[in-house]
């Protein structure tokens, strides 16, 4: 199993998550943050005053998924999530020990 | 006791009805008296009853609508600041409605109306005293003449929504810093007496009104003097914590664009009491259109200002500012608030349209000179203020003697005279009050106040305590 951590252009979401249903996976979570990478912000304009937007506002989806899966979840992530324009976000695949279904208490890829 | 509020003001049937001084009883018998007198006068003659009617309807009417204008100030700075002192801001303004409304009766009407005589200081301080009311006598009759013209009821109602505003000026610029209570005796006393006394200078029959200065509406009277008092706040108070640093200008952007959207259409329609009211009669044909046209070229000076500062903020900035926009409309009215009635309509655009220009260069100027005005309440009421007192010149030339006007370089001489004399007084008074404000009690809260915003320090009312950092969000 691996945890897949994508941080993406929010616009972005609705066509990373069909994407990601139509080869089956079955569940992630989403969250809002804030941040910097190479796009490092702009300037906006209130009442005259320029400012600087340091902090761009991303989504972080994280899912974990089969070792079969991984290789095509990336994919279709950075297919999904691209624009080529800068600040398209990043992907990591880190590794996952254990996973279990509170519901029913299935254990391993079963709970997934 | 005479009250003309400006020269302009002639009851319109003349003389001759006056000398009847009718009380009348009811409407009906009222008219029914006066109908022999309007026999030798024009065909176009209202019965005195109605034109007394009339008269006081147009100020009850501009006084409710002035009053609104309280509810529009309220909204656009709960707009304009930021979500932690959203609470504060709409204290301040119920609380300056209120005591604007006390310090008026108790001393300010009077002051702003010396009357024959009344006058502390001639032709420049009145006499301060209260101003009680009852109209009817204990068998319920009026204790008034048609002779009068209008219900002196009506008059106070109307001229006090006018005190009021003034003060609500004051505490947009202040906002996100100031003390509660201090604010509140710096409102006492421009209610009470700095604004009765700048008002009086030509309301009043004072030195202005006496030098041929012509202020219709009052952009100088009303809304420099609310700008002049609230510069000299700005200037003592010094500007929120983190808004200029390291010569550079950090924005602080306002909590809700709807409200600050909704308190300045709200102005926009308490401006038609505002400028509309202050032709004091609608008991006449040409009375009711001199208000009408009022109404006309004050709605497009609003629609000229916004649309200039919209066209210019795009140009110059990339983008639209709405903050900007709604301070464009605002500038356009009170550019067209000194004389409102003389102009053409598409004169009245343009004078609007300057307003708003003036607003989109002066904003920026103010973080320049580290002057912090929250709303822009300084570019909007004092320096388009000034520009629409200017403006007067070049439509409206006052009387020297009997059929000889001023040319319009010496009106502008007169309205500048005006302008300096009510930006002196007004300027020093309240900068010489805040300044021992600030020696005694002070007038700045705490730098941690301020960093968790006055709603949590000063009054424990959050505007949103389920929403953004409030207390009852997750």
């Amino acid at each position: 199993m691996k945890l897949i951590i994508a941080i993406i252009k929010p616009f972005k979401l609705e066509e990373v998550r069909e994407a990601l249903t139509q080869i089956g996976v079955q569940g992630l979570v989403v969250t809002e943050g804030k941040g910097f990478g190479r796009q490092s912000g702009h300037t906006e304009v209130y009442r005259g005053a320029e400012y600087a937007v340091t902090f761009v506002p991303k989504l972080k989806l994280e899912l974990v998924v089969d070792d079969a899966l991984v290789t095509q979840a990336t994919e279709v992530i950075a297919a999904s999530a691209k624009t080529g324009r800068i600040g398209d976000g990043k992907i990591f695949v880190l590794p996952v020990e254990s996973a279990i279904r509170i519901r029913t208490g299935e254990l391993g890829e079963a709970a997934l | 006791m005479t009250r003309a509020r400006s020269k302009k003001f002639n009851f319109p049937i003349g003389t001759e009805l006056m000398k009847f001084t009718l009380f009348f009883g009811g409407a009906l018998a009222a008219s029914m008296l006066a109908l022999p007198a309007f026999a030798q006068d024009a065909s176009s003659a209202i019965p005195a009853g109605s034109v007394f009617v009339f008269n006081t309807l147009l100020f009850l009417i501009g006084g409710f609508l002035v009053m609104w204008m309280a509810a529009g100030f309220a909204m656009l700075e709960a707009g304009l600041v930021r979500t932690k002192n959203v609470s504060m801001q709409c204290t301040k303004n119920i609380a300056l409605f209120s005591l604007a409304a006390i310090m008026f009766t108790l001393v300010g009407y009077n002051v702003l109306y010396p009357g024959d005589g009344n006058w502390l200081v001639e032709n420049w301080v009145g006499n301060p005293s209260p101003k009680d009311i009852k109209l009817l006598d204990a068998e319920g009759n009026p204790t008034v003449s048609a002779g009068d013209g209008y219900s002196s009821g009506s008059d106070f109602i109307f001229q006090l929504m006018f005190c009021a505003a003034t003060a609500s000026i004051v505490s947009g610029t202040l906002a996100e810093r100031i003390k509660l209570w201090p604010f509140m005796i710096f409102t006492a006393a421009l209610t009470g007496l700095i604004y009765p006394i700048v008002a009086s200078w030509q309301w009043g029959g004072g030195v202005l009104s006496q030098a041929g200065f012509s202020d219709f509406a009052g952009s100088t009277l009303v809304h420099s003097c609310g700008g002049w008092a609230a510069l000299a706040g700005a200037i003592l108070l010094g500007a929120r914590s983190g808004k200029f640093k390291n010569g550079q200008v950090y924005p602080m952007p306002g909590s809700s664009m709807p409200l600050a959207t909704l308190g300045t259409f709200i102005l926009w329609l308490g401006w038609f009491g505002f400028n509309g009211g202050s032709q004091l009669a609608l008991g006449s044909v040409s009375d009711a259109d001199a208000v009408s046209q009022i109404f006309a070229n004050t709605n497009i000076a609003a629609s000229g200002g916004a649309l200039a500062a919209m066209a210019l903020t795009q140009i110059l900035f990339r983008k639209v500012d709405l903050t900007m926009v709604l301070n464009g409309a605002l500038a356009g009215l009170v550019s067209i608030t000194a004389e409102p009635l003389a102009p053409t309509m598409i004169e009245s655009m343009l004078i609007g349209a300057v307003g708003g220009v003036i607003v989109v260069f002066t904003v920026p100027l103010l973080d320049r000179l580290r002057i912090d005005d929250v709303v822009g309440a300084i570019p909007v009421h004092l320096f388009a203020g000034i520009w629409g007192t200017i403006a007067v010149a070049f439509n409206t030339q006052t009387e020297i003697s009997e059929g000889v006007s001023r040319t319009v370089s010496e009106q502008v001489m007169v309205q500048l005279y005006g302008i300096g004399l009510v930006g002196l007084f007004t300027f020093g008074a309240s900068f010489v009050l805040w300044l021992i404000l600030k020696g005694i009690v002070g007038i700045r809260v705490s730098e941690e106040d301020e960093y968790i915003g006055l709603d949590a320090a000063e009054i424990g009312i959050e505007a949103y305590p389920e929403f953004g950092k409030g207390s009852q969000s997750l």
